[in-house]
């Protein structure tokens, strides 16, 4: 398939490996930022290929992970109500909530649908008047422009019945957040390619600048990875900290501009709370008036539920990259894919899945 | 949830005001929203998230990382001919 099977050929791959090593010449710790890109390096094993001395830190990059128990709680409380048709992306139905999790709610009656996009959300509402629909809208800048275009179709098509349960996440409050932790061992970061394809770069470079952190926005596949892993280390052996783009396939500096002016008219920054990791501010998007009527929270009057997460878990050690996968108690232990304890065990892009996945023997797990 | 899926754009067509494309993806064809890039023309390949078009995807781009490969493999081959 184009610009797919081209960027996962293995002697490129090693061309790239050779490259990093002949450029290294210390340890240097790279944090990917995207889930996607996690499950990408433990797939195809590209952390294998790497010299010793760099050590990949897998970030807090998958939405899925750190939606927080709360809005989890308010979903099931949405999707247990008769009245209500709850729409979700499949990921989240796994997601542990304080009791239980959706699809949970669902196997008790619960009218919960998996939709492949939120326009589709839209047309059920369409289709039935009579119910009320709520569309479970999560997600990095990426999913936002979609997001936001299944409430402003809405709008246009006079629909009462449809709502959106907002929790969205941004990225650069997170690297921030990342990079002041106080035990923060991030040298460079590989900055999430699909999330740079609507935003542009132009919030990174202060960033890159104040922190003195390279930063590549970087592509999925195995040798986009590899190439935002090369440069980065360039920039660390050379003394730079820039914002470089490999991914200029599907990256533009400026971003999408159609995108930029659509979320710009239908969100506001608000503080979000991380799973994991607690709250961070303006690190989310709301609905902005005059969309706030759409607003499922408000349309249910579910501003008072909040939620503690569950203690065993070390999800925001894991997503801070403090902690590896392997190294929390629970690990294949109390907490496997099937039956999860934290979110990062749900996704294929969450960082406990996919240890589980492609490193369940720990002695398989790199650098240990 | 976070693909990012290269397709490419077969036809255009318009549903409840928004453009959208029929696309083809490795031979499966899916309906794609192309309100966020509305220039693409048919046989261009176009990035699909969630059944949203975020992006067109730049041939000549595509082309640099294994270009720059390529230039590095000949340095290498030369070298060890001891032409460097
Ligand atoms: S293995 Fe399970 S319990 Fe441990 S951090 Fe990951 S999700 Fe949480």
């Amino acid at each position: 398939m184009k610009y797919v099977t081209e960027y996962r050929g293995a002697a490129e791959a090693g061309q790239w490996a050779e490259l990093i090593r002949r450029k290294t010449t210390r340890p240097w710790n790279i944090m990917e930022v995207c889930g996607g890109q996690t499950n990408a390096i433990l797939r195809f094993s590209l952390d294998a290929l790497l010299p010793e001395s760099i050590r990949l830190i897998h970030g807090p990059g998958c939405p899925v992970c750190v939606t927080p128990i709360e809005m989890i709680d308010r979903a099931i409380a949405l999707a247990g109500r008769p009245e209500v048709i709850f729409c979700s992306f499949g990921d989240m139905l796994r997601v542990p909530g304080s009791l239980k999790d959706l699809l949970a709610v669902k196997s008790e009656g619960g009218d919960v649908r998996i939709v492949y996009s939120p326009m589709d959300a839209v047309a059920l509402a369409r289709q039935h008047p009579d119910r009320q629909v709520v569309f479970f809208a999560i997600g990095f800048e990426t999913t936002a422009p979609a997001n936001a275009m299944a409430v402003v179709q809405a709008a246009r098509l006079g629909l009462t019945n449809f709502s959106a349960l907002v929790s969205h996440v941004l990225v650069p409050p997170a690297l921030r957040a990342v990079l002041d932790s106080p035990d923060c061992v991030v040298h460079g970061f590989l900055a999430a390619g699909h999330v740079c394809a609507i935003m542009g770069i132009e919030e990174y470079r202060p960033i890159a600048r104040e922190y003195g952190v390279p930063i590549v926005v970087t592509g999925f596949e195995p040798l986009d990875i590899l190439q935002g892993v090369a440069m980065c280390v360039a920039q660390l052996e050379e003394g730079r900290a820039e914002v470089e783009i490999q991914y200029a396939r599907c990256v533009r500096p400026e971003g999408n501009p159609a995108a930029l002016a659509r979320l710009r008219e239908v969100f506001e920054p608000v503080e979000r709370k991380w799973r994991g990791i607690g709250p961070i501010p303006e690190s989310g998007w709301n609905l902005r008036e005059p969309y706030r009527a759409f607003d499922a929270v408000r349309r249910f009057g579910l501003e008072g539920m909040t939620a503690e997460e569950p203690a065993e878990c070390i999800a925001g050690a894991v997503l801070q990259g403090h902690k590896r996968p392997h190294e929390c108690p629970m690990f294949g232990v109390r907490c496997t894919p099937e039956s999860p304890l934290g979110a990062p065990m749900v996704s294929a892009e969450g960082a406990c899945a996919a240890y589980y996945r492609y490193r369940r023997r720990a002695g398989d797990a790199p650098g240990t | 949830m976070c693909l990012g899926v290269p397709g490419k754009v077969v036809d255009l067509f318009e549903r409840d005001g928004l453009p959208m494309a029929h696309a083809d993806f490795g031979g499966i064809a899916k309906e794609v929203c192309l309100a966020y890039t509305p220039e693409v023309e048919p046989g261009q390949y176009v990035l699909v998230h969630v059944g949203f078009s975020i992006s067109v995807i730049d041939e000549a781009e595509a082309q640099e990382t294994f270009k720059y490969l390529n230039e590095l493999a000949q340095a290498a081959e030369a070298e060890a001919r001891g032409e460097t």
